[in-house]
């Protein structure tokens, strides 16, 4: 699903660059369940960016779904993104004026989905996710779990072929987080490929396969117990 | 181009930003609202200045004689100049395919008496044409007709005031007077929109005063109305041409003004033509200087508008937004916000010229003020125009950040 062949980025910082991923090799599978844990600076949320075609590689190679990403405008990534991708950010990125509902409905609407069709859909979303009832509230009237649950509901309107999880729970207290990572559990035993990025051991212990990342490397690739028990 | 999901999420987002919206709107609405209300009254001040002419037909022209002021082919200073029925017919003649109307004019102050009430009136001996020339509206009965030049008979036509002064609510129609001693038939009664003196003349058939004032064939003044279909130059012209063919003919100094003038309407509307012309000039300019500064309103108001907005396009773009779609939502965000408010800007304007009405006129020269059907539309144009400009600009930029980076901003 996702192949990262020698993946390079830097960051210009003024005269000089910033190197932030030194040539990364991954390979994830379909229906695959991954967190690519690392400390603040190693780089993993840049591998986000650019799994999540948010951001371009300098060198390297990225196949998504099987296709070459190579020098995409931003016209072909906005399509490949609404067609392949779902994203959940750590701070929800919610549009504030919009409903539960509308935000749900609003990658759909990108898709060139008709009204009714994509309210139909969303709200089956948010009722999955718990949150059928509060279809018509505004994001500012949600708690932190709530909103990380529309969110989540957001990116899987679509049917992505991969959810990917920008520190999913890093805004949420230790409840909410199990609930949301039971969600994404549930997600992923429908066959749902997964990618999560975050910090929290907890949180990288509840997913099958966990990926460390250090100042731009890959310094261990293991299966959890979890996925152990899974493929058994 | 209609797309009502769009429109859903443009009104969406006016809507809940309604703040934001009415501040960009206000600017738009402010700079037409003022270019309204300055092009309505330049509209009124050219109304009144028309007015001002309204008195006499637009074509009149007027020809005049005196005395000679200066020497011309041994014919001393101080002689006075006389016009004759020759004069008057010779222009009739020469000049007949130029001319609409046309009327000679003798002018003579008469005690006019009806039973015990008797006042002094400015009666002028004049031909049918002459009707047309001063723009004398009949109340009653009818004017001067060629039958009576003809017949050189003694009938009159009053002023709604002389009437009034002599006759009071009794009918006058039908009654004799005593002009200057003869007696006169009152076959019609007029108004007239020069006002009061206006009204208080009275007309006599030219061939009759010729025989009551000495039985010659003198006449005061040549009124003429040039043919319409001559356009100001060709008409001033005309009058020019008149003027040099009189003097030659009369024998008088082609420079001498006091012996003998042209009034031509057409010269006097030129320069008003001319005046106008630069006022409205000047409107212009101030107006679009307004409507530029309320394009540069707007369009700094959208450029921070479109600041605030770069995480929600960010979002909107990692969800699948293309930013065409992002530039177009914008645009016409843009556009509708600066139509529905220079609408508004255009129509409050146009309400308090309508407000204004005439209760200018006296002491401001304004008289109806108000917007032509052109401006209207000219105006909304140019306010779709800037809404596109104001919008594509920013938006564009914003549509080409990408996504990391917007979903960056707060």
């Amino acid at each position: 699903m996702i192949k990262i062949e020698k993946l390079h980025k830097s960051y210009p910082i003024g005269k000089d660059s910033l190197h932030v991923l030194k040539g990364i090799d991954l390979h994830i599978k379909e229906g695959e369940f991954v967190s690519i844990m690392g400390s603040s600076g190693s780089g993993k949320s840049t591998l986000l960016n650019i799994v999540g075609l948010l951001d371009e590689h300098d060198e390297g190679k990225y196949y998504l779904n099987g296709q070459l990403i190579d020098k995409l405008n931003e016209k072909k990534a906005a399509l490949l993104r609404n067609k392949f991708l779902g994203f959940i950010f750590q701070s929800f990125n919610l549009i504030s004026y919009k409903t539960a509902l509308e935000n749900v409905a609003l990658p759909l609407y990108y898709k060139g989905m008709a009204r009714k069709e994509r309210l139909e859909i969303a709200l089956e979303y948010l009722d999955k996710v718990g949150l059928k009832d509060w279809a018509n509230h505004l994001p500012n009237e949600l708690s932190g779990g709530q909103k990380q649950r529309v969110a989540i509901a957001r990116a899987l309107a679509t049917k992505p072929k991969v959810v990917l999880a920008d520190e999913p729970t890093g805004a949420l207290d230790s409840t909410t987080t199990d609930s949301v990572m039971d969600l994404l559990k549930d997600i992923n035993d429908e066959g749902m490929t997964v990618f999560v990025i975050t910090h929290e051991e907890e949180v990288a212990e509840q997913t099958k396969r966990v990926v460390r990342l250090k100042d731009g490397l890959i310094i261990s690739d293991e299966i959890t117990a979890i996925g152990k028990a899974k493929a058994i | 181009m209609f797309d009502l999901d769009r429109w859903r999420e443009i009104f969406q987002s006016i809507n809940k930003n309604r703040l934001r919206s009415v501040m960009s709107g206000f600017t738009v609405a402010f700079a037409i609202l003022l270019f309204t209300l300055l092009f309505g009254v330049v509209s009124g001040l050219s109304n009144s200045f028309k007015g001002a002419f309204a008195d006499d037909a637009q074509n009149s022209m007027f020809i005049r004689v005196w005395k000679t002021s200066k020497p011309y082919k041994g014919l001393q200073t101080g002689r006075t100049v006389q016009l004759k029925n020759k004069d008057y017919n010779y222009i009739a003649d020469e000049y007949d395919s130029e001319i609409q109307y046309k009327s000679a004019r003798i002018f003579k102050n008469f005690t006019i008496k009806y039973k015990n009430e008797a006042n002094s009136y400015s009666v002028m001996a004049v031909n049918p044409d002459h009707q047309f020339l001063e723009k004398t509206i009949m109340d009653e009965g009818r004017y001067i007709n060629e039958r009576d030049i003809r017949e050189k008979t003694k009938s009159i036509v009053i002023g709604r005031l002389l009437k009034e002064d002599l006759f009071g609510a009794r009918p006058a129609l039908g009654k004799r007077v005593n002009v200057n001693g003869s007696s006169f038939l009152v076959i019609g009664i007029f108004s007239d929109d020069g006002g009061d003196n206006e009204e208080r003349k009275a007309f006599i058939p030219l061939s009759t005063a010729q025989i009551m004032y000495g039985n010659n064939d003198y006449i005061s003044q040549i009124a003429l109305g040039y043919n319409p279909n001559l356009n100001l130059d060709e008409a001033i012209a005309f009058g020019n041409k008149m003027e040099r063919d009189l003097r030659s003919k009369m024998n008088i100094h082609p420079d001498d003004q006091s012996a003998l003038s042209v009034r031509n309407m057409a010269e006097a509307n030129k320069g008003i033509g001319q005046f106008m012309g630069i006022l409205y000039g000047i409107v212009i300019l101030i107006g679009s200087g307004t409507l530029v500064a309320g394009i540069i309103g707007i369009s700094n108001i959208m450029i921070f508008v479109i600041k605030e907005r770069t995480k929600e396009f960010g979002i909107r773009k990692a969800l699948g937004a293309k930013p065409s779609s992002i530039v177009a939502m914008v645009v016409q965000e843009s556009v509708l916000i600066t139509t529905i408010a220079g609408y508004v800007g255009l129509s409050l304007g146009t309400y308090i010229l309508s407000l204004i009405g005439n209760s200018l006129e006296e002491d401001y020269f304004i008289k109806d003020p108000s917007v032509s059907p052109g401006i209207v539309i000219g105006a909304t144009f140019v306010l779709i125009i800037s809404g596109l400009i104001a919008g594509y600009l920013p938006a564009k930029k914003a549509a080409n950040i990408k996504p990391i980076v917007a979903l960056r901003a707060d």
